[in-house]
């Protein structure tokens, strides 16, 4: 059917258009032409390939040679020797793939070493609705595997030896907890799903039950084999419709192939899930908070000892594992503890998914090896800043975490590095901040996050973020003093020592990080009363440039709050006390007599 | 099928349903058919997929073409949804993304019909396991 025999993709990104990829298709083309070949051969640009640091890059389908840093005079060369006579053009090959043989799949290929699908193996790959689809790409092949060939203590080992850690935050060892799950003795235990994904800008969690619930479900009953539960929850925020609805279908559609309920593929183990739904309470991600909330008791947390792995449920020993970390389950026991182990850093195995959000051209999901850099992600996965902007910081882990500069980025990424840097992994949402971005501004918006989310049980979280975020509104303000700075720290250190539960321990991180990092620009807004990056309204002033104003009176007119004031054809003057600073003066003038500082 | 009472059950699903998407994951038969698969996730429908899965299934209908057109989760391109990927037989998928209505009527008439690629393709930047 396919009438071009040969297409060369050129990449579209805006990094590589920056570097002359449109004269490159452009030369591509006219050679093309020149040789007669255009019914044969198509060249068309592309978005980006998630290569920035080696563009431009162009591929040659169906042949699969990915050719990188070319340049428009690289053109005949690529068209003589590759569209005409077949031959790879070998220097400009990418150094990944030399050598090796051409492989159909692109994404099996060896291309992409950057970014590892484990836990979105089977998103926007498989039908979510049809388990038939699931079966097909070896699920519930892992959970045949643990009911046929494995005790629950090997399937613990495993687990363990595979050097999982909790995908949600923490970071704790899937392994050993569900170790501790399985020696407690009770009449029932539990398994429950925490898919109450709370963090602002991210969404992994929901992609995964939304693109590949059964994989959920069945690392659940691997689970409920491995520690001795026979019933699995999930709890899931309300928010999340699709997700509820495709984990429904799912779970019915597993209950009919009898892969839920009773006697799992003709063995004696049973195990079912059930659906808890929350109201989408950020504290509810916190695992007490979270059993409090499906037991109908409010969502607050308590002191741990006792862990839910001794008393959760109601009472009863309970595992608490994130959608993410059960999502890489099933891979490691089909796949072994040793190959998921091999991938990662030290103490950080596996892969992690990362929703990329803010000023990144890229937005959206990556999976890539623990031990990445911030650099590799940003500049090649995502593609780089919006708009040609510079970068300025990222803030790993929500609310939670803190923010990472120019100076952290080529730390490896992982649990640890992370939480040395001063941020943390949080459960994976990553927001790209550029130079316009005001960073006291930044920690005041996850601030009042907080101070939303907190369940208001102790009073240094309930009183003292509330503190903080006055004082952050205080300083955007203009009204700080060097003294409140101090004040912010104290302050800070004092929450996090103590703070009930998770949330109050990592809230004042946001204001840690960007003191630590960006002391600079709160005293700028305290001692100065200017915002760097122009963002803090309060600290705004628009003045007339004496010698630029015509006194034309269109500013005069446009001002909603009769701040400006002036004769026809003289100089006009603002009331700073009336302005509002809207801004309508600046965007009316036509003669760029408005300053803004 | 009703209840799977051993391995043996879930394996025999898993051959037959092998062949099925094998299609869809290598498709060597130039024979097969065309697979049109619109992510549909949260963001995909908030940014349309539903009216441009209906569109495809429809069309590919009344013009005549042997296609199977299925619903999948988050294709990760967030920034370009509604995305959709294409795989004519004994092909590569193709991902395009921003597909709006217009777009989709080229991705049918060009590149179905004549294996001419339209603006839009987003290159797979990842590796997934087996």
């Amino acid at each position: 059917m396919a009438k071009f025999r040969m297409h060369l993709l050129v990449c579209g990104g805006s990094t590589c258009r920056s570097s002359e990829s449109d004269l490159i298709a452009e030369s591509l083309r006219r050679e093309i032409e020149e040789k007669g070949l255009q019914a044969e051969v198509q060249v068309i640009m592309t978005g980006c390939f998630g290569l920035c640091g080696k563009g431009p890059v162009v591929r040659v389908m169906p042949d699969n040679a990915f050719y990188v840093g070319v340049k428009p005079e690289d053109a005949p060369v690529i068209v003589a020797e590759h569209v005409i006579k077949g031959r790879r053009v070998q220097r400009l090959l990418y150094a990944g793939t030399a050598g090796k043989e051409p492989v159909s799949d692109p994404k099996h290929n060896g291309f992409h070493r950057k970014q590892i699908r484990i836990a979105l193996r089977n998103c926007g790959f498989i039908n979510p609705e049809d388990i038939d689809e699931y079966i097909a790409r070896d699920g519930y092949a892992a959970l045949g595997r643990c009911l046929t060939e494995m005790s629950p203590a090997q399937v613990v080992e495993q687990i363990k030896l595979s050097g999982l850690r909790g995908r949600g935050g923490g970071g704790f060892p899937t392994g050993l907890k569900w170790e501790i799950a399985s020696r407690n003795k009770a009449d029932q235990k539990y398994v429950v799903c925490n898919a109450d994904e709370g963090d602002p800008g991210a969404f992994m969690d929901r992609s995964v039950l939304e693109g590949d619930p059964h994989s959920v479900l069945e690392a659940m009953a691997i689970c409920g084999y491995a520690i001795g539960a026979t019933q699995g929850l999930i709890y899931i925020r309300a928010e999340y419709p699709l997700a509820i609805q495709r984990l429904k279908t799912a779970i019915k559609q597993a209950r009919d192939y009898g892969l839920l309920g009773e006697q799992i593929l003709g063995t004696n183990f049973m195990f079912d899930i059930e659906m808890r739904y929350g109201a989408g309470a950020f504290v509810c991600g916190e695992e007490t908070a979270l059993i409090h909330s499906m037991e109908g008791e409010r969502g607050e947390p308590t002191n741990k000892p006792p862990f839910p792995a001794e008393s959760g449920f109601l009472g009863k020993p309970t595992n608490v594992n994130n959608v993410e970390t059960l999502a890489s389950v099933p891979v490691i026991i089909n796949k072994g503890a040793g190959w998921f182990s091999s991938i990662g850093t030290e103490k950080s195995k596996g892969t992690k998914v990362f929703a990329l959000a803010g000023k990144i051209n890229n937005v959206g999901l990556i999976e890539v090896p623990m031990g990445t850099t911030l650099r590799e992600v940003i500049f090649e996965i995502g593609g780089g800043i919006k708009n040609g902007r510079k970068f300025k910081a990222v803030q790993t882990g929500g609310p939670s975490g803190g923010c990472l500069t120019e100076k952290h980025l080529d730390i490896a990424i992982d649990f640890d590095n992370l939480i040395a840097a001063g941020s943390m992994m949080g459960s994976g949402g990553m927001i790209v901040m550029d130079e316009d971005d005001c960073m006291v501004s930044v920690a005041k918006f996850f601030l009042e996050f907080t101070v939303e989310e907190s369940c208001g049980k102790c009073s240094p979280c309930r009183i003292g973020n509330k503190r903080l975020h006055e004082l952050l509104t205080h300083i955007t303000k203009g009204n700080g003093t060097m003294a409140d700075l101090e004040r912010l720290r104290n302050m800070s250190l004092v929450i996090k020592d103590t703070s009930l539960c998770g949330l109050g321990q990592s809230s004042p991180n946001p204001v840690l990080s960007t003191l630590a990092n960006f002391m600079d620009e709160y005293v700028a807004h305290v001692s100065e009363k200017k915002c760097p990056s122009g963002q803090c309204r309060d600290l705004m002033r628009y003045t007339i440039i004496y010698d630029k104003c015509v006194g034309c009176t269109a500013c005069a007119r446009a001002c909603p709050v009769n701040a400006i004031s002036g004769e026809r054809k003289e100089v006009h003057f603002i009331d700073q006390d009336k302005c509002i600073k809207c801004g309508a003066c600046f965007e009316k003038c036509k003669f760029a007599a408005v300053l803004i500082n | 099928m009703g209840k799977l009472n051993s391995l043996a059950d879930l394996t025999k699903i898993r051959e037959e349903s092998r062949h099925r998407i094998g299609l869809r994951a290598k498709s060597d038969s130039p024979e097969g058919l065309v697979q049109v698969r619109v992510a549909m996730a949260t963001c995909g429908m908030a940014a349309g997929a539903r009216t441009i899965m209906d569109f495809f299934a429809d069309e590919l209908d009344k013009r005549g073409i042997g296609a199977i057109v299925t619903p999948t989760g988050c294709m990760s391109y967030c920034y370009a949804e509604p995305t959709v990927e294409v795989q004519l037989p004994g092909t590569e998928p193709v991902v395009y993304g921003f597909v709006d209505l217009k777009r989709a009527d080229e991705i049918i008439e060009k590149y179905i019909k004549n294996g001419e690629l339209v603006e839009g393709i987003i290159p797979v930047n990842y590796e997934t396991i087996d």
